[in-house]
């Protein structure tokens, strides 16, 4: 079915193919050179620890990090987990209060629930109705007992891009740790981990053409950031995370991150210039609304609430199309997508949103036939919908009024 | 293997792609009963309404805004109505448009916004033909235009 040329792939923020480079690469560390890098007593540990080593090289060259300041994990998920978790765990001493923000990940928010279920006290900061968080917000929640600061460096569902230098500033100069997950951030802007000023970023390998099952933590030196470490057995990765590297996925990790950094420069603009294609293709129906900040965004996502239409029903419609939507029922929650909801959208705008994000192998052709199949089936669903009559009788708001 | 695919089957996609009964009548007219139901907040909205000849109902139509298991629901409901009269109307439950959909058990919902259509469409053509001074429920709330 991924061979079918008819379909078109638009969801690369959910996930994305591994590079063909980056599987070649891959490959030997599966079959001849299978070693574990942590045996340290013959030639094919040592040939697996060395390639360990070169990846570490290339994740941290991407953030301009320390090799040294970076633990593999099994994804950006687990990354998060050790980070808030394990700060939390080893500053319990120093205060119990944590701050995140309503727009995050729930590889954060879930995290900050469980703490918050141990008597650790979580402020959820709100954003605007862009997508970010004011500094002033966040530094009137700071307080001397707050020991952990989390927000993500790119938003996964709206592509907006926080000020994430802004906001560790504040907690640097608090001794307050600062912790970003930045999933979807790499290759898809340039990332210093020193000019940002963080303490722990998150980072996941298949979101950025390398594989699922790997992802790694950057973890600061200096001044040393201390974590407890949440799975135990072995010691590996300086104790902050046991269990035997898996080689060919950090090659993998590694090659891809390596790659991003060569493309970043040409790939930005070009996809920045079919992500335009895509909006302008479809901003002159009427009550389309895009969301999230138009400035302070990645190139690669697109999200729109096509209004009078349900998110979930019209991707039912554009089989050929694959893309992600907000509304309610495409997750296991009936709830609609909680970012949107933050950012003040009403209810049916949250139920008709459609996320569309787009990558490296994404064309021209591709967004065109995207955008033709989208205005066929808003124009059918809008015949279709109760909501859109109403519109058209001028008597929408009395009743959306009628409903509060 | 788990079953893996789309969550809805083919009689969900047969309404889906080709509802049935789209449409409005005059919500004046003392023969058609309305209802308007669902919310913005739970994002299925379905707007259901009958025409009778009589005691019959000679035609149904609707709209719905919401997923594509609810735009089905709607549809299905729609030719199902049609001959009955008000209280084989009523007889139509969420059960059986969960059968004849095929819908999975996270989609139960859409059966019910039908059922709550069909029965605020019937209260409200009985509202329309009740003695005035009778007092009634008020339902408001979920009838329009």
């Amino acid at each position: 079915m991924p061979q079918d040329p008819s379909l078109i792939y638009l969801d690369y923020s959910a996930t994305t193919p591994v590079d063909e480079r980056v599987l070649q690469a891959m490959l030997p560390w599966l079959s001849e050179r299978f070693g574990n890098p942590a045996s340290r007593s013959h030639a094919w540990g040592w040939d697996a620890e060395e390639a360990v080593e070169r990846a570490r090289g290339q994740v941290a060259g991407l953030i301009h990090a320390d090799p040294r300041e970076i633990v593999w994990t099994s994804g950006a998920t687990e990354s998060d987990n050790l980070a808030i978790k394990g700060a939390a765990h080893f500053h319990a001493g120093r205060g119990r209060h944590i701050v995140t923000v309503r727009t995050e990940h729930k590889a954060v928010l879930d995290p900050c629930l469980e703490l918050e279920r141990q008597g650790f006290d979580i402020t959820w900061l709100d954003v605007d109705a862009n997508g970010l968080v004011d500094p002033a917000a966040l530094a009137a929640v700071l307080r001397p007992d707050t020991i952990l600061v989390s927000a993500m460096l790119v938003n996964n569902e709206i592509g907006v891009v926080q000020d994430i230098a802004a906001l560790a500033a504040l907690c640097r100069e608090r001794g307050i740790l600062f912790h970003t997950d930045a999933a979807q951030a790499t290759g898809k802007l340039p990332i210093d981990v020193r000019a940002l000023g963080v303490d722990l970023m998150s980072l996941s390998a298949h979101k950025t053409y390398g594989p699922k099952g790997v992802g790694a933590l950057y973890v600061r030196r200096k001044p040393r950031v201390r974590l407890e470490a949440q799975i135990h057995g072995g010691g590996h990765e300086r104790g902050l995370r046991s269990g035997t590297l898996p080689t060919h996925q950090i090659v993998g990790m590694g090659e891809a991150f390596a790659l991003a950094g060569e493309l970043m420069d040409a790939e930005i603009p070009r996809i920045w210039a079919l992500r335009d294609r895509l909006w302008d293709g479809l901003r002159d129906l009427p009550d389309v609304y895009l969301n999230g900040d138009p400035d302070r965004r990645v190139a690669h996502t697109l999200n729109i609430s096509v209004a009078h239409v349900e998110g979930e029903a019209l991707l039912m419609s554009v089989p050929e199309l694959a893309v992600s939507s907000g509304s309610a029922c495409t997750s296991a929650s009936l709830e609609p997508s909680h970012v949107l909801r933050a950012l003040g959208r009403s209810d049916t705008l949250a139920h008709s949103s459609l996320r569309l994000t787009l990558g490296r192998y994404t064309t021209r052709d591709e967004v065109d036939r995207a955008v033709r199949l989208l205005r066929a089936q808003i124009g059918r669903l809008r015949e279709l919908s109760p909501l859109w009559e109403m519109r058209q009788q001028g008597t929408l708001g009395a009743w959306v009024e009628q409903c509060r | 293997m788990p079953v893996t695919g789309p969550s809805y089957g083919p009689q969900v996609l047969d309404h889906y792609l080709h509802p049935r009964n789209v449409g409005s009548f005059d919500a004046g007219d003392p023969r058609v009963g309305t209802a308007l139901v669902g919310s913005p907040e739970l994002g299925q909205i379905l707007k259901l309404q009958i025409r009778l000849e009589g005691a019959t109902i000679e035609s149904a139509c609707f709209r719905a805004f919401g997923s594509g298991e609810a735009i089905a629901a709607g549809s299905l409901a729609t030719e199902w109505l049609r001959g009955r009269d008000l209280d084989q109307a009523l007889a139509i439950g969420s059960q059986d448009i969960v059968q004849a959909l095929g819908l999975a058990p996270d989609k139960l919902h859409c059966a019910l916004l039908a059922q709550d259509a069909i029965r605020a469409a019937v209260a409200d053509y009985t509202d329309k033909h009740s003695v005035p001074e009778a007092h009634h429920g008020n339902h408001a709330d979920t009838t329009g235009r």
